[in-house]
Formats: C-alpha cells, sequence, structure tokens
C-alpha cells in the first residue's frame, strides 16, 4: 500500500511536472558554459536571461513565461547535438546558439532533419553569432534565423569603408586556419579587388586557431612586408595577443577587425596605445547609441559588470516577442512563417529586417575605432578608461549581399 | 630579408630561453622523481597571477622578487603533502595527482581572477624602446626578460656544477638509494628541487605575463611543448634542456617566416599527389614542428641528444 502511495506521489509529481513544462516557453540556450569558450558563453546567457526577465515581467509570451534552458556544448558539434536532443526532450521548441560555424553547420542540420521526421513537433534554431555564409547560402534552412551579420555582410561594410581611406596602400590578412578564417580571407580578397584595385595585398597568412602565445614572429612578417593596413576575423587571445605583439614591435599599422571588442582585446589595445588605429565592425555601439539603447546599456552593465555585446541578441528576443504576438500561436511553423519578412526597430536605431530569401537579418552596421573616451562618452570597456567610438554608419541597403540560398519551404 | 632574421633570431632565442626556465625545473623533477609534473606550467600561470596581484598593490618589483618565492613554497608544499603521499602508491598515481593538480589550479585561478584575461602591465621602468632596427623597435622589457632568462641559466648551472647542494643533486638524480645511505635527507633534496623547479616556473609566469596575456589558459598552451623540451634535450641534462629549449624556439619562430610549401619546392603537379598537404606553408605548420621532432628523436634517439636515459 505505502509502496503504491509512493507511487502515485511520484506519478503525480511528475504529471504536476509536466504540467509546469507546458506552462513556460522553453528556449534551449547551447553554447559554451566550460572551457576555453565559457568566458564568452556565460557572457551570452546573461542576455539570454535578462531578456526572458524582462519578457516576463511584461506579462510573457501569451501569458506563459519564458525560460532559458542553459545547456554546455564545449564548442563541440557532437556535443551540441546531444545538448539540442536534451532541450527538446525537455519540452523546447526554440534552441538558440552562437560560438562557432562549426557547430552553427551541426546544428541547422539536425532541426532541419528532425523537422522533417517529426511534422507538428518542429524547432527553430535561432543564431544569433555563428557568421560563416555558408548557413545562409548552400546550407540555408527554412528553420534557421541568423540576426548576427554574416562573415560576408561584415566585410562589405569593412571594404565600403576603405573606399573613403585612399591612404590604405598595402593591406595584410591574417587569419584563423580553419572554415571561418578561410572564409573571411577569400571575402578580403574578392572584395578588396572589386572595390580598391589599386590596394596591394602584402601578405596573406593562416595561424594554428587559438594555438599561438607568442606573435611576434608574425608580426616581424608583417611588418618586413610593409603593411599600412591589417585585416583580419581573429577572435578570442588570438586577436589579443596578435594586438600585444603589434605593439611591442611598434607596428603602428591600422587594424580593421571583427572582433578587437571580444574578452581581453580591449586591455590588449590600452596597453599597446593604439589610439583609434583598431577598428571593429558591429552592430551597436554603446557611446553613440540612442538613449534608450544606453539606459539599457547602464542597466546591464550594472547588474552583470559586463558590456551589453549582443544587441542583436534583444533584436533577436524582440522580433520572437513580435512574431508569437503576430501568430497569436507558439506553434513554432506559425512563428516562423511571421518572422520570415519582418522588420523591427533595431536595439541600436534604424530598421532592420529578416530577409525572407535566406533568413538573414540586415540591419545598420557601425565601423568604430577604440581609444581614450572622448568628453561626454559613457562607456568604457574592460575598466580601461577608454571606449569605442563610432567613426562610420554603413546603412542597411549598401550591406545587401546576394545570396545563393533555395529555401526549401514545408 | 636581414631584418626578419635579426628579430626572429632574437624572438626565438627570447621564446627559447622562457621556455628553459621552465624546462630545466621540469626536467630536474622528472629525472630525479620520475614523475612527469602535469602541473608544472600550471606553476607558471600562478606565478603569472601572483605577480599580477603583488605588481598592482605594491609595484612590479616586490612581485618580481616574492611571487617566485611564494610559488616555490607551494611547489614544496605540494611535494610534501601530496607527491610523497601519493609516491608510495606508484608512478601512475603521481602522475594521476599532477594531472589532477592542473586542473584544480586552472578551475581556482578561474574563480579567483575569472576568465578574462587580467590587466598585467610591464613596469613603467621598463616601458620603453631598447634599440630600433630597420624601422622595428624592441621593447627593453624583453631584453629585460632576455637577461633574466641568462642570468637563471648561470645561477643553475653554478649552483649544479659548483656547490655542494650541487653535487648531492646529481647523485640523487642517478642513484638516490646510495644518497639517503650515505646519511643524506633524500626526501628533502625532493623537496627543495620540486619547490625551486616550481618557483622557477613561477618566475618564468612573472616576467613572462606582462609581455604575453595573463589568463587562465596560459598553462595549457605552453604545458605540451615543455614536454616536447625534455625529451628532445634528455632526461636530467640540464645542457640538453637548454639546447632544446633554443633549438625549439627557434625552429618555431623562423618556420613563421617561411613562406614556402611543397609545390613551391617540387612543383605543383608533384605536390598535388598529397593532395591539401602539398600546398600547406611552413608557416602554417610552424606549430607542430616541435612535435614533429618530438617523435623523430623518439625514433631516432630515444635518450634524447644530451640524455643517457631512455625515456
Amino acid at each position: 500500500m505505502r509502496k503504491f502511495l509512493a507511487g502515485i506521489s511520484i506519478l503525480a509529481g511528475l504529471l504536476g511536472g509536466a504540467a509546469r513544462a507546458e506552462d513556460t516557453v522553453k528556449i534551449g540556450y547551447i553554447d559554451p558554459l566550460s572551457g576555453g569558450g565559457a568566458s564568452v558563453g556565460e557572457i551570452g546567457l546573461k542576455h539570454f536571461q535578462w531578456l526572458a526577465d524582462q519578457i516576463n515581467a511584461e506579462g510573457g509570451l501569451l501569458g506563459k513565461k519564458v525560460e532559458i534552458l542553459p545547456l554546455d556544448n564545449k564548442v563541440n558539434p557532437q556535443e551540441s547535438l546531444v545538448q539540442a536532443q536534451k532541450a527538446i526532450d525537455a519540452g523546447a521548441h526554440y534552441i538558440t546558439q552562437g560560438n562557432g560555424s562549426s557547430v552553427g553547420a551541426a546544428l541547422e542540420d539536425f532541426v532541419t532533419k528532425f523537422n522533417d521526421r517529426n511534422p507538428g513537433k518542429e524547432v527553430l534554431y535561432f543564431n544569433y553569432a555563428a557568421v560563416d555564409d555558408a548557413l545562409t547560402n548552400e546550407k540555408c534552412s527554412y528553420w534557421h534565423f541568423r540576426w548576427d551579420a554574416s562573415s560576408a555582410i561584415k566585410m562589405t561594410a569593412i571594404t565600403n569603408y576603405l573606399k573613403t581611406k585612399p591612404d590604405v596602400k598595402k593591406v595584410y590578412l591574417i587569419n584563423q586556419d580553419y572554415s571561418f578564417g578561410q572564409g573571411v580571407r577569400v571575402l578580403a580578397r574578392d572584395m578588396l579587388k572589386a572595390k580598391r584595385p589599386d590596394v596591394e595585398i602584402v601578405g596573406d597568412e593562416l595561424h594554428p586557431l587559438l594555438k599561438i602565445t607568442d606573435f611576434s614572429p608574425y608580426i616581424a612578417k608583417i611588418k618586413a612586408s610593409g603593411a599600412d593596413t591589417v585585416i583580419t576575423g581573429n577572435w578570442g587571445q588570438d586577436i589579443a595577443l596578435l594586438l600585444k605583439a603589434a605593439a611591442d614591435a611598434g607596428l603602428q599599422a591600422n587594424w580593421y577587425t571583427y572582433y578587437a571588442g571580444g574578452a581581453g582585446g580591449p586591455t590588449a589595445i590600452k596597453q599597446a596605445g593604439l589610439v583609434h588605429k583598431v577598428f571593429d565592425i558591429v552592430e551597436g555601439n554603446p557611446n553613440s547609441a540612442p538613449e534608450s539603447a544606453q539606459k539599457t546599456e547602464t542597466e546591464f552593465r550594472q547588474k552583470f559588470g559586463v558590456t551589453l555585446w549582443y544587441p542583436r541578441a534583444v533584436n533577436e528576443m524582440r522580433m520572437f516577442a513580435k512574431a508569437v504576438k503576430e501568430a497569436n500561436s507558439l506553434d513554432p511553423k506559425a512563428v516562423a512563417a511571421k518572422l520570415e519578412g519582418m522588420t523591427i526597430e533595431v536595439f541600436d536605431g534604424g530598421q532592420g529586417t529578416m530577409r525572407k530569401d535566406d533568413h538573414q537579418f540586415f540591419q545598420d552596421m557601425y565601423i568604430r575605432s577604440f581609444g581614450p573616451l572622448d568628453p561626454g562618452a559613457k562607456f568604457d570597456e574592460e575598466n580601461t578608461g577608454w571606449g569605442w567610438k563610432q567613426q562610420g554608419k554603413i546603412a542597411a541597403a549598401d550591406t545587401n549581399v546576394p545570396t545563393t540560398c533555395k529555401m526549401e519551404r514545408p | 630579408m636581414l631584418e626578419i632574421i635579426t628579430f626572429s633570431t632574437l624572438n626565438g632565442v627570447l621564446y627559447g630561453m622562457l621556455l628553459f626556465m621552465m624546462a630545466s625545473g621540469l626536467t630536474l623533477i622528472f629525472s630525479m622523481m620520475g614523475v612527469l609534473n602535469f602541473a608544472h606550467a600550471s606553476f607558471y600561470m600562478v606565478g603569472a597571477y601572483f605577480g599580477f596581484e603583488i605588481s598592482r598593490r605594491v609595484g612590479f618589483w616586490p612581485g618580481f622578487v616574492v611571487a617566485p618565492l611564494l610559488v616555490g613554497a607551494l611547489g614544496a608544499l605540494v611535494e610534501r603533502y601530496g607527491l610523497r603521499r601519493v609516491h608510495r602508491f606508484g608512478h601512475v598515481a603521481e602522475l594521476l595527482f599532477t594531472f589532477g593538480l592542473a586542473f584544480v589550479i586552472e578551475e581556482l585561478v578561474n574563480m579567483i581572477w575569472g576568465k578574462l584575461p587580467v590587466d598585467y602591465r610591464v613596469p613603467p621602468s621598463l616601458d620603453f624602446v631598447a634599440f630600433r632596427l630597420f624601422d622595428t623597435t624592441y621593447p627593453a622589457y624583453r631584453m629585460f626578460m632576455l637577461a633574466t632568462a641568462v642570468a637563471i641559466f648561470a645561477f643553475l648551472l653554478i649552483v649544479l656544477k659548483r656547490t655542494r647542494v650541487g653535487l648531492i643533486i646529481q647523485a640523487a638524480l642517478t642513484h638516490p638509494n646510495m644518497v639517503a645511505m650515505l646519511g643524506h635527507d633524500v626526501p628533502t633534496v625532493f623537496m627543495m628541487v620540486f619547490g625551486v623547479g616550481a618557483a622557477l616556473a613561477g618566475l618564468a609566469g612573472v616576467i613572462a605575463g606582462p609581455a604575453l596575456v595573463t589568463q587562465p589558459a596560459m598553462a595549457g598552451l605552453l604545458g605540451p611543448i615543455l614536454f616536447v623540451v625534455i625529451v628532445v634535450g634528455g632526461l636530467g641534462s640540464l645542457a640538453g634542456a637548454f639546447v632544446a629549449s633554443l633549438l625549439i624556439g627557434l625552429i618555431q619562430t623562423f618556420a613563421v617566416a617561411i613562406n614556402v610549401s611543397l609545390a613551391d619546392m617540387v612543383g605543383g603537379d608533384a605536390a598535388s599527389r598529397f593532395g591539401e598537404l602539398g600546398h600547406v606553408t611552413v608557416a602554417q605548420i610552424a606549430p607542430v614542428l616541435p612535435y614533429l621532432l618530438l617523435v623523430l628523436v623518439l625514433i631516432l634517439r630515444p635518450t634524447g641528444l644530451f640524455g643517457n636515459r631512455e625515456t
């Protein structure tokens, strides 16, 4: 009898749990929460939890609370698929991920196949940072949406900006030796050729990913090549150490980067004393953002002690909420149909659109440089006393890169 | 061309000397206790963080002196209360102990100082340009690193070859039982060697911290290459560690400067037989070369360049 009662109570508990589970909208957050990528993954998680809290404070989505499920993938594609399955088993119909295009490709593939096999139980993949162009070109999927600007968009923005810089004559390319870095190198070569045929590419380097401790030998090579400008897609310590070595050798080149703003980058630039010589390309700059965004930025920094790195995550959650509202449903298929082609006011001002053809988001992009804060500028980085300053704005229309995507719609 | 050769040599020698500061302790510990100390690079990292912590409170120079001493004390404690207890369960247990210790230290560093790099600066007194050659500057701090490493090498050489302590250590390397029979306290000698080895790694960390980025991954990045150094140099051989360190430092920096691929040397058609490999430049495979060297040495000369024991 006692056993029976215990069994009943466990069953009741399970049912209760299941009932509760249906009361929330679950989003599986699949990113590194341990190991080398944890410093980035943790900060990303804070973004999403904070954004979910905001939606919940306003009553949630169709009366249901949003819940973020943190799942550690160790930047490993294999591990990510296990975690994606776990998220689905826990009742999530939405997953979001950002770090590593290799992971992004695996998840996109997984979600597409899963939805083929399980009609009526579809899962959507919201990508906030995996920028390999393949994800919205040859591999593109109806179930994948990307809010970060793809590699091609970023390079278009950088090269458009370089058109206005006639003093750039000799360019050196240095990138990480894997799919993303190789992609950056090809894009840079092609776009420079088209937009600045006078520019000479004096070096084109690939180095092992996240394995170099001292970049001095590479800097010696850059120096010897006589380059006045370096373009790199390096991220993580590969950008921080590269900048540091450049400072040591007194290399006074300009740096056009994707990710100099990442962890450790600002500290290295400050140490190197490269005043407004390091540029990056982003979808929002706190020091020149509209007041509403600055207010949010301040709140975020006060709460977590870190920069709001991902304005795109804000856009992602805003659009998700809007799509749910317009569809008046939490069914992923209905949400996906609303997200396609949707236009919203983005976090940093202006309109942004989710292009229907390939599910790539387009918005104004900003070129900014790092240096001592101007009077009136509010935000520094990593307590250096230096901050980002907007140098150029590239309108969304000017970043409209073509796609080869042949979207298969359900 | 001359410019690249000059700076590659300088950079290579500097990197090599930094490796040597760690490899010297590791090789002595390895040959004495038969333990590959996986946590050795962790002491290097701890040194950097101690140096950072002290430098931001009282300045770089106190940190330069105190941090290695602290790391040395930490190393001695690890040997006395950790390794010595584990020792009786054999080498595998010791190996696993140091392996686990490396993870523990990394996690502790993560918890205390966070996962992001810390702002460990070159001291203002050394923050100037030492010289300018072919329009490239060479920072004074790097010269200081070089000088420190050379001084440590000289110090070790004198202690090991010219003093009574060195005599006992050398004897304990090969005949620990005989040395114990003669009335020397071998466990204490082990503890001292382990402590000094850790202190040297700590010192390397203190001086390398501001030049490279001080972050939790720094131990993991340098660890594997240290094993290459001591195996290539020969176990227990200080001279071997020295030569191997310089060799690997120079190979790595010079390889980066070489943009030649197999295709350039033998022609595209012949190279295409190797597929992708035929078009990879030497610069791209630079970081792999030390490991290639490791494999070759193990096949052709298992005792290492200067060693007289089988690995």
